[in-house]
C-alpha cells in the first residue's frame, strides 16, 4: 500500500527561546499512508507539525512536496501544496454555517458568493468520505465529533493531499474515534496520506501504517506497524532512565488524610472528565499521579479543592466529609492547592507581595482584626515567609509578577507550607523551572511529606514522579487505571498505562487504589 | 512588514500618571482644531471658559455644586470598575436616588428638618443600590453583561421619574410644566453661607475617606482587589466572588442614588424631568481618568465640574455649550486610546521574521497554562494561536 513519497520533511530544526523544539528532524510521508506521530507532551510532534502546514518557519532543514523544495510562509501556501492540518482546537466560528465555514478564508468566489454550490460539494464530499454532516448546520448545534468533521471537510474541499490531524481522539468518544478511523483508513486507501499525531499506543497500533516516535525534539525512530509492538513503542516514547532519586526518612502513617471514592465531574467541554475516580493518600505519603495531560489532571485538582462541582462520588479530608463544600471551607480543613496556573491563580500578578502573602489568611486573626486588616503584622509576616524560604523579591510592595518562576512558585510553597495544611495537591509544580529552582521545590515537597502531610503530586513528568513519590497511580481518561509502590514501578509499565493498554493483573501492582 | 502589538511586561509608573495628563492635552488639542474650523478663536474659547469656571466667586461656586454629584457618581462607578463590573447605570441609580428622596418629602412633608433630611437621604442611598442590585443578581449568578442591563436600566430610570413629573406628581401651581411641587425649606440641604453648594460636598468627601479605608485598610477592600485583578485567584482563595458582586453593585448604586437626592434636597429643591445632564455618564470618565483613585475622583470631579460651567458660559459668546460635551468625549477618547498604548506597545515586525517572544509551549508542557504564557505570549493574531498542547 506503501505509495509515492508526498511530503518529505529533512532535517528540520525550530527553536523557540530556551527550547529547541525540533533538533534535525526528518519525516517522509507516502501516499495511501496512515503515518502516527508519537511522543510525549513537549516531544516536538505539534511543532513539526505547525512547521508542515506553515503555521511556523523552520529555523534549519527543508520541506520537499513531490520531490519539489518548497518554502511555506504561510498556512495558506501549504494548502495550495495540498497539506491542511486539522488542529486539537477547532478555528469555527459558531453562528456561521458549516458551509460558511469551509469556505471562509478562501478567495476563490473573488465577490458573489453561491453558498448554495459550497453546499453541494460539502455535501458531496462528505458523502464520498462517510464524513457525513448537514452543510447547513450551524457550527454550535454540532457535536464535537461532527465538528471535527466540519474541519476535515474544510481541508479536503481546499483539495489537501496530506491531511495532518493533531490528537483528534482527545476529544472525542470511543465511538466517534472509531468513525474517524474507519474514515482515515478509506481516505489513505484513496491515495491521501494522514499524519496522525498521538500519544496512545492502542489508536496508534489500530490506525496507522508506520510510526515515527519522536522524544525531547528527535527523531527516535520510524517503523512499519507490523514489524513492532505497544511495548517496544512504549519504550522509545518514554527512553531514559531515573536519573534522580530522593531519600525517605520515615514510613508512611496509616491515617487516611485524603480519600477520593468514585468521583466524577464535568470538564470544561462538556463532558465528564473524571469518570469514577478513587485514590487514596495517607499521612507522610507523597502519591504521584503520572498520565498525559487532557486526562482529568486539572479536573482532579480542582475538584479536591472545591474549584469544581462534584457529580457523584465523595471526597473526605481526614475523617471530614468535603464534597461540593466551598474552597474556603476546604482552606480551614487544611487543604492546599498548590495550582498548575501560578500567575494568574495561585498568585495574583498585579498585587504584592504582601498581599499575594495573605491570600490564604486573610481572614483570621492576626492578620486581620475585625474586618481590618493589620497592615505591620503583614509585613512583618511576609519578611519571615520570605527570609525562611528564601525567594528573592525586589521588595515587599512589588508587584509579583516582576518575580521569576522560580522565586513565584517559593512565594506559593512558602504561603501554602507555612499554613501547616494537612492535605497538599501539587499540580506541575515545577513546570517551566530551571533544575536549580526544581531541586529547591522537590526539597520543600519531601519537607513537607516529613512532617506528616499528605501529597497528591499532579505531574506529566515521569521523573519527578518516579523520584519523589511513595506511591504512583496512573491516571487515564479519568480513571485510575494502575497502582504500584513507586520502588517497583517501571517506566514502561507506566508508559503503557498512560497509553491506556490495560496490563495483565499479574505485571504491576494492579487494582484500585 | 506589518504591525504587531505587544503586551508590555511592566507598565511604568510614570507613564500610568501621564497617560491622563497626556490625553487630556490632546483632547484639548483636538477641541481647538474643531472650534478653529467652525470659525472660533481656541484660545479665547478656553479662556472664556476658565474664567467663566474659575474666574469668578460664582463660578467658582457653580463649579463646586456640579462637582458634587460628579464626585459622588465617580466614586459609586469607580468602586465598581475596581471589581471589574462596569456599572454604566449611574445615571439610573441617581434618577432612582432623587425619586425616592422626593417621595419621602412629598410623603412626610411636615416632619421636621432633622427626621426628613435623613430620611430622604437613607431612602435615595437605598433605590440607588437596589437599582443597581437588580443587574448584578443576573451578573452574579447568570453571567448577564452588566454593561448592557445597567445602561437599559438608565431609560427606564430617567422615563419613571419622567412619568411621574408629567402625571401624578406634577405641580398643580406649575403651569403644566413637569415639575414636582416644591420642596418645604425643612427638606433642603444646608448650604455653605452665601453659596449653592451645599453638604453634599462634605459627604462625598467623607464617601472617598471611608472608600479609601474600606479598599486598602479592610478583608472587605482586599478581596475586592483580589477579585478585581483575579477572580480566578479570589475562587481559588476561597473568596465569595458572587456576594461581592452584589455588594460592590449595592455600594455604587448608594452612592450614585446618594447623588441623586443631593441633587434634589441641595439643589434643585423639586423633582423634575431633567435632574441631571448626564452627571452619571461623565462620571465613568471622572473615575477612569482618576484611575478609580477616590481622592482622584474628587481633584478631576471638580475640574469635570469646571468644563460644564465653562460650557455654559461660552453660550453667551454664541458658542454651543456642548462644546463641554465634546470636550468631555476626546477627553474619554483619549484616556482609552492612551490606556491602550500604555499595556501594549506597537512594533513593526520584517517579514520572515518570526515573534522570538513566542514561547515555546511546545516543549515547556502544554500551553494551558496562561500563567506561564501570560507574560510572554499576548501574541492577538491568529497566528500564535495554537502551539500547545504537544
Amino acid at each position: 500500500m506503501a505509495g509515492d513519497i508526498l511530503v518529505e520533511m529533512r532535517g528540520i530544526s525550530k527553536r523557540f527561546p530556551g527550547v529547541l523544539a525540533n533538533d534535525r528532524v526528518s519525516l517522509s510521508v507516502r501516499a495511501g499512508e496512515v503515518h502516527a506521530l508519537l511522543g510525549e507532551n513537549g516531544a516536538g510532534k505539534t511543532t513539526l507539525m505547525s512547521i508542515l502546514s506553515g503555521l511556523y518557519r523552520p529555523d534549519g532543514g527543508e520541506i520537499l512536496v513531490e520531490g519539489r523544495p518548497v518554502v511555506f510562509r504561510s498556512p495558506r501556501d501549504a494548502i495550495r501544496a495540498g497539506i491542511g492540518m486539522v488542529h486539537q482546537h477547532f478555528r469555527l466560528v459558531e453562528p456561521f454555517t458549516v458551509a460558511e465555514n469551509v469556505t471562509l478564508g478562501l478567495d476563490r468566489p473573488r465577490f458573489a458568493l453561491h453558498l448554495a454550490a459550497v453546499e453541494q460539494e460539502v455535501a458531496r464530499l462528505g458523502d464520498r468520505h462517510g464524513l457525513k454532516v448537514d452543510p447547513r448546520a450551524q457550527i454550535w448545534q454540532l457535536s464535537v465529533g461532527e465538528q471535527q468533521r466540519v474541519e476535515i471537510l474544510k481541508m479536503l474541499y481546499r483539495g489537501a493531499r496530506v491531511l495532518i490531524m493533531d490528537e483528534p481522539t482527545a476529544v472525542l468518544t470511543p465511538q466517534e474515534a472509531r468513525d474517524l478511523f474507519t474514515v482515515l483508513r478509506q481516505m489513505a486507501a484513496a491515495g491521501r496520506a494522514v499524519v496522525f499525531i498521538s500519544h496512545k499506543l492502542q489508536e496508534v497500533m489500530e490506525v496507522a501504517d508506520r510510526i515515527t516516535v519522536l522524544r525531547a525534539g528527535r527523531n527516535v525512530a520510524t517503523l512499519e506497524k507490523a514489524a513492532t509492538s505497544a511495548r517496544e513503542l512504549a519504550r522509545l516514547m518514554v527512553g531514559r532512565e531515573v536519573s534522580v532519586s530522593y531519600q525517605r526518612t520515615r514510613q508512611a502513617g496509616q491515617e487516611v488524610l485524603l480519600c477520593l471514592e468514585g468521583v466524577e465531574a464535568m470538564g470544561d467541554r462538556g463532558f465528564l472528565a473524571l469518570r469514577g475516580l478513587s485514590l487514596r493518600v495517607h499521612a507522610g505519603e507523597i502519591v504521584g499521579v503520572a498520565g498525559v495531560s487532557g486526562n482529568g489532571q486539572r479536573e482532579l485538582a480542582e475538584v479536591i479543592s472545591g474549584l469544581r462541582p462534584t457529580l457523584r462520588g465523595s471526597i473526605r479530608v481526614g475523617d471530614t466529609e468535603v464534597t461540593g463544600c466551598h474552597p474556603a471551607r476546604l482552606i480551614a480543613c487544611g487543604l492546599s492547592l498548590v495550582p498548575e496556573d501560578r500567575l494568574g491563580t495561585g498568585l495574583v500578578p498585579t498585587l504584592t507581595v504582601c498581599d499575594n502573602a495573605i491570600l490564604k489568611c486573610y481572614r483570621h486573626p492576626p492578620v486581620s482584626r475585625g474586618p481590618f486588616l493589620r497592615r505591620g503584622e503583614i509585613r512583618r509576616r511576609t519578611r519571615v515567609l520570605v527570609e525562611e524560604f528564601a525567594v528573592k523579591v525586589p521588595g515587599l510592595d512589588a508587584p509579583v509578577r516582576k518575580l521569576s518562576g522560580g522565586n513565584l512558585q517559593r512565594l506559593l510553597l512558602a504561603r501554602e507550607i507555612s499554613a501547616r495544611p494537612r492535605v497538599m495537591v501539587a499540580v506541575h509544580p515545577t513546570r517551566g523551572l530551571d533544575v536549580g529552582a526544581t531541586a529547591g521545590v522537590h526539597r520543600l515537597l519531601l519537607e513537607q511529606r516529613d512532617e506528616g502531610a499528605a501529597i497528591l503530586l499532579i505531574s506529566e513528568d515521569l521523573d519527578e514522579i518516579l523520584a519523589l513519590s511513595d506511591r504512583v497511580v496512573v491516571l487515564y481518561e479519568g480513571r485510575i487505571v494502575g497502582e504500584m509502590p513507586a520502588a517497583q514501578a517501571s517506566r514502561e509499565e507506566i508508559g503503557l498505562m498512560m497509553a491506556g493498554i490495560e496490563l495483565p493483573k499479574d505485571a504491576g501492582g494492579g487494582g484500585q487504589a | 512588514m506589518r504591525l504587531r502589538l505587544e503586551r508590555r511586561l511592566d507598565v511604568p509608573t510614570a507613564l500610568v500618571w501621564a497617560t491622563p495628563v497626556v490625553s487630556v492635552a490632546l483632547a484639548l488639542l483636538a477641541g481647538a482644531l474643531f472650534l478653529a474650523l467652525t470659525g472660533s478663536n481656541p484660545a479665547e474659547v478656553y479662556g472664556m471658559m476658565l474664567r467663566g469656571a474659575f474666574g469668578s466667586r460664582y463660578g467658582t461656586t457653580e463649579t463646586f455644586v456640579k462637582a458634587i454629584p460628579l464626585m459622588l457618581c465617580g466614586l459609586g462607578v469607580g468602586v465598581a470598575f475596581r471589581m471589574l463590573l462596569w456599572n454604566i447605570g449611574a445615571e439610573g441609580q441617581l434618577y432612582m436616588g432623587a425619586f425616592a428622596a422626593t417621595w419621602v418629602c412629598l410623603s412626610f412633608p411636615e416632619w421636621p428638618a432633622y427626621l426628613l433630611l435623613p430620611a430622604m437621604l437613607a431612602a435615595g442611598m437605598l433605590f440607588g443600590g437596589l437599582w443597581a442590585l437588580l443587574p448584578a443578581l443576573p451578573r452574579a449568578y447568570l453571567k448577564a453583561n452588566e454593561v448592557i442591563t445597567t445602561l437599559m436600566l438608565n431609560y427606564v430610570a430617567i422615563l419613571w421619574v419622567s412619568y411621574l413629573v408629567h402625571g401624578p406628581w406634577r405641580d398643580p401651581a406649575g403651569l403644566n410644566f413637569p415639575l414636582s411641587p416644591p420642596f418645604p425649606r425643612t427638606a433642603w440641604l444646608p448650604t455653605f453661607p452665601g453659596t449653592r453648594v451645599h453638604v453634599g460636598l462634605v459627604m462625598a468627601i467623607v464617601a472617598a475617606a471611608v472608600l479609601s479605608v474600606l479598599l486598602w485598610r479592610t478583608r472587605w477592600g482586599y478581596e475586592v482587589r483580589v477579585i478585581g485583578e483575579s477572580p480566578r485567584a479570589a475562587r481559588y482563595a476561597g473568596m465569595n466572588v458572587e456576594r461581592n458582586i452584589l455588594l460592590v453593585m449595592l455600594l455604587s448604586g448608594a452612592l450614585a442614588g446618594l447623588a441623586g437626592a443631593c441633587e434634589v434636597s441641595g439643589v434643585v429643591h423639586r423633582l423634575q424631568h431633567q435632574i441631571s445632564p448626564g452627571y452619571g455618564y461623565s462620571a465613568i470618565i471622572v473615575a477612569w481618568l482618576s484611575r478609580l483613585n477616590p481622592w482622584a475622583i474628587l481633584v478631576v470631579a471638580v475640574l469635570f465640574g469646571g468644563l460644564l460651567v465653562g460650557g455654559y458660559a461660552v453660550q453667551l459668546a454664541g458658542i454651543p455649550a456642548a462644546v463641554a460635551y465634546m470636550l468631555q468625549g476626546a477627553i474619554l477618547f483619549f484616556v482609552l486610546g492612551g490606556e491602550f498604548l500604555t499595556r501594549y506597545r506597537i512594533r513593526l515586525v520584517v517579514p520572515g521574521e518570526v515573534a522570538p517572544e513566542r514561547r515555546a509551549a511546545g516543549a515547556a508542557g502544554s500551553g494551558s497554562a496562561p500563567g506561564a504564557g501570560d507574560a510572554v505570549a499576548p501574541a492577538r493574531n491568529g497566528r500564535a494561536g495554537d502551539f500547545g498542547g504537544n
